[in-house]
């Protein structure tokens, strides 16, 4: 892991942690917190790209535009691109979850109701590919996604939702699904796995995280908890060690 | 290929909750068992520490501590006329897997049934008549009653230690508890967990309404315990991760906290992790087992001889057990004979959200997986139905768990799904809001059972187990009826909207509702329409029992595990007392 990165990671975290116990309930100073850009942080370390195991460079253009129109940065709170997202798609799909991990895969295959669940032969990673391929076809020539107006991603994106489009055999509105899905986990999981950045996602709803002991607390009803959230990954001095296997540079 | 090992008194298999007990209590009563563990050995320390067990991702969406359903999943179908898919990923029900089972990762619920729960079918008509029931309900009596299990729930209990506050002592009703439980011969072993803020809210608005609020009882316990096998558990301390986590605080009643440290001592039992029981062995007469065949985690196939044979897994895997050994008659729906897979049955689940003004905070992440507040004044036969139209009800409760936010974001109905409007919705509810449990009984019916997929298969290849079910209709009129109830007491709390979601149908094993799966392998007194007879006791062969929550022959208003263990104990009772002194059949047909 890069020492640079490790020691802005930290910087950033101790600027965070000086503010006043408020942050979390404030929306201005929050959207401030989390709008990527603290005043003491070098700005480099929050503007680099994410390394990107698994998305192509167009995948990656599209899934950066579209996760955050699912999740938009606005004056209450960080969007799926300040929480790092996108990173987290791209590590979930590349590794095991991607490869079908904890997913019953053997044939026949045949379409069922809507009680039966997924009955797709696709992989979350052959899934992702066929349909991210279908999806920059239709563009092909045309303006991209990431350069359309707001709106017309979200008409772009309705129209994946409501289904009837094929996407190299992937129904787009399961394509769709998954991507809504898989934003959610990245923008509330723990940082470890690459999303949920500096936990932005926890300040902003006030979930404290991993730290998980309320004996004292749990009685005293309504009380508002205004403390800094804690990752699987923090030590006692708030540092956030990131899973090995995901690169240090997020 | 197959190697024959030495014959053993007696093989358990699934070592999990009721699989620890029984070997417990056989081994210290001098006999030799092995244990047979599909997953793997873990124990409090070193498997299940912080702070990587507190990780949603992993535990809650992944399912890290879930059966292998890439080896082992279930096919399912709403109906007769459709064809069973597998289940590709969990979502409606989680079966554990691994030493301890799903007791591992339980929330802690530990509810007695009522007394008339044991005789739904003989009360139901003696109270509503014979016509009252819509024809296509099967319910059955258990063929035991709730005053022959009452000693078995009272040892349960205080094996685990569960908190609560007892509402009927031997008939007296207690101020503070369910009056209407059935009598208990003492209070529980420890007091009830401290109560959350929407606890407290339920609370007041339930008395306002005049219903009867309780602690729910909580096996995470409220304070340090020592049991009666001698094992310490500690107090809990309100981490919101449990169900669907182990606990790293020795203070949620799991085997490895309970009869594991006692049970490994014993030099007549020996555990055999890593070992998928292919089927129990008959011989020729097809009346008595001899033993089981299992295939090992390296591949290598054995044949475990043994006296008596218990099958103690998860509900669904004791039925599909029984069907792939061959012991008894598969249900048939369509002639309504036979019994291996009949009367299967879940839970009837609804949910209402309460959601307060953002000055109110309601903290969902300070919970035990039990620490809720609850009424039964809608549960089981506590009110008059014969105006209603149906059998059964629900418990109405402030039983909220965790705010874990990938899986708990509640926002008002109309509601987007993404962008601007859902984020705003979540940030601004996510700890201003209270969620009600309308846990609701549910009724066996003729079209709904358990039986052997014809076509998908495990990793053994072995048929999968096939699973046709959706709600009777019976049920979907009690979750109408009980979430308006519920509606009512969001409203009196004070809420500034009241959002009811009462069951729909179809089934769907889409959505988590709960891992009460039960029946297909139901006791009762009539072997024409039960699996065991009242000991828990194959009327087939009579030398293997087999004991969880397959044996309810339709599910009740609560969460099954005290139930279960109530079972246990009772069984044993009837092993040791009575089986072991003269092996055969303890009740004739």
């Amino acid at each position: 892991m890069s020492k640079l990165s490790r020691r802005t990671f930290v910087k950033s975290l101790g600027a965070a942690s000086l503010a006043p116990a408020t942050l979390l309930a404030a929306p201005p100073l929050l959207a401030a917190a989390a709008g990527a850009t603290p005043p003491t942080q070098p700005s480099a370390a929050t503007d680099e790209k994410p390394l990107y195991l698994f998305f192509n460079a167009d995948e990656a253009a599209f899934i950066e535009a579209a996760c955050e129109r699912l999740i938009p940065h606005d004056e209450v709170g960080p969007g799926a691109l300040d929480a790092g997202v996108p990173n987290y798609l791209d590590k979930q799909l590349g590794g095991s979850w991607g490869a079908g991990e904890r997913l019953y895969r053997s044939g026949p295959w045949q379409q069922g109701t809507p009680s039966q669940g997924y009955q797709l032969p696709f992989t979350p990673a052959e899934l992702f590919h066929a349909a991210l391929r279908a999806i920059l076809a239709e563009f092909d020539g045309k303006t991209a996604f990431k350069e359309l107006s707001a709106e017309q991603q979200d008409a772009y994106l309705k129209s994946l939702e409501a289904g009837g489009k094929d996407l190299a055999g992937v129904p787009s509105a399961a394509f769709f699904q998954m991507l809504l899905q898989m934003t959610v986990e990245g923008y509330f999981s723990d940082p470890v796995y690459g999303g949920n950045k500096n936990m932005v996602a926890w300040k902003m709803i006030g979930f404290p995280g991993a730290y998980a002991n309320y004996y004292d607390l749990v009685d005293k009803h309504g009380i508002k908890l205004d403390r800094e959230p804690m990752s699987i990954g923090s030590d006692r001095h708030g540092l956030v060690h990131p899973d090995p296997n995901i690169p240090a540079s997020l | 290929m197959t190697q024959r090992l030495k014959a053993t008194d007696v093989v358990i298999i699934g070592v999990g909750m009721v699989g620890s007990i029984v070997a417990k209590e056989l081994a210290a009563a001098g006999y030799k068992v092995v244990g047979l563990e599909r997953g793997q050995p873990r124990f409090t320390v070193p498997d299940f520490q912080g702070p990587a067990v507190h990780d949603e991702l992993r535990f809650d969406i992944r399912k890290a501590l879930m059966q292998d359903n890439t080896k082992e999943a279930v096919t399912f179908r709403n109906k007769v006329s459709e064809t069973a898919l597998p289940i590709r990923r969990w979502e409606s029900f989680l079966p554990g897997t691994g030493l301890g089972g799903s007791h591992v990762h339980w929330n802690g619920q530990t509810y007695r049934f009522h007394a008339n729960d044991f005789q739904l079918a003989t009360k139901t008509r003696a109270r509503y008549g014979a016509k009252f029931l819509d024809p296509d309900l099967t319910p059955q009596d258990w063929g035991v009653t709730y005053a022959d299990l009452e000693p078995h729930y009272d040892r349960f209990e205080y094996l685990l230690g569960t908190s609560g506050k007892a509402g009927n002592i031997k008939g007296t009703i207690q101020a503070g508890g369910d009056p209407f439980e059935s009598p208990r011969s003492r209070d529980y072993p420890t007091p009830p967990q401290k109560e959350p803020y929407h606890g407290a809210l339920f609370r007041k608005a339930a008395t306002d309404l005049g219903y009867h609020p309780f602690p729910q009882p909580s096996s995470n316990l409220s304070q340090p315990y020592t049991n009666p096998e001698g094992v310490k558990l500690n107090a809990c301390v309100f981490c919101g991760f449990c169900e669907r986590y182990a606990c790293e605080h020795y203070a949620k009643a799991v085997p490895q906290t309970i009869i594991l440290p006692v049970l490994l001592k014993n030099a007549n039992f020996e555990l055999r992790t890593g070992c998928q029981v292919q089927r129990i062995n008959l011989d020729s007469t097809k009346k008595q087992a001899t033993g089981v065949t299992y295939i090992d985690g390296a591949g290598n196939e054995f044949e475990q001889p043994a006296s008596l044979v218990i099958t103690s897994g998860f509900a669904l895997n004791n039925v599909r057990m029984f069907l792939l050994s061959g012991i008894g008659k598969p249900y048939d729906p369509a002639t309504g004979k036979g019994t291996v897979g009949r009367n299967y049955a879940y839970q009837t689940v609804s949910t209402v959200a309460s959601f307060f003004d953002e000055d109110v905070n309601i903290n969902p992440f300070m919970a035990s997986g039990a620490s809720g507040t609850l009424i039964n004044d809608f549960a089981g036969d506590n009110f008059d139905h014969a105006e209603l139209g149906f059998i059964g009800g629900a418990f109405v409760g402030a039983v909220n768990t965790n705010g874990r936010p990938i899986q708990y974001h509640p926002v008002p109905p109309g509601t987007p799904a993404w962008g601007k409007d859902w984020k705003q919705a979540v940030a601004k509810h996510y700890n201003h809001t209270v969620m009600f449990s309308i846990h609701g009984s549910s009724m066996s019916q003729r079209q709904n059972y358990l039986d052997l997929d014809p076509t998908y298969k495990d990793a053994w290849g072995q048929p999968l187990l096939r699973m046709t079910f959706d709600f009777p209709p019976n049920d979907l009129r009690m979750a109408q009826y009980v979430t308006g109830k519920a509606i009512e007491i969001g409203k009196a709390m004070g809420a500034k909207q009241v959002a009811g979601n009462p069951r729909k149908g179809p089934y769907t094993v889409t959505q988590y509702q709960t891992t009460h799966n039960t029946g297909g392998t139901i006791m009762g007194d009539d072997p024409a329409t039960s699996v065991v007879n009242r000991y828990l006791q194959s009327w087939d062969v009579s030398n293997v029992f087999v004991i969880g929550a397959s044996n309810f022959p339709q599910n009740a208003s609560w969460n099954p595990t005290d139930t279960v263990g109530a079972l246990t104990y009772w069984a044993i009772d009837a092993l040791k007392n009575k089986y072991m002194k003269n092996p055969g059949r303890l009740v004739q047909a």
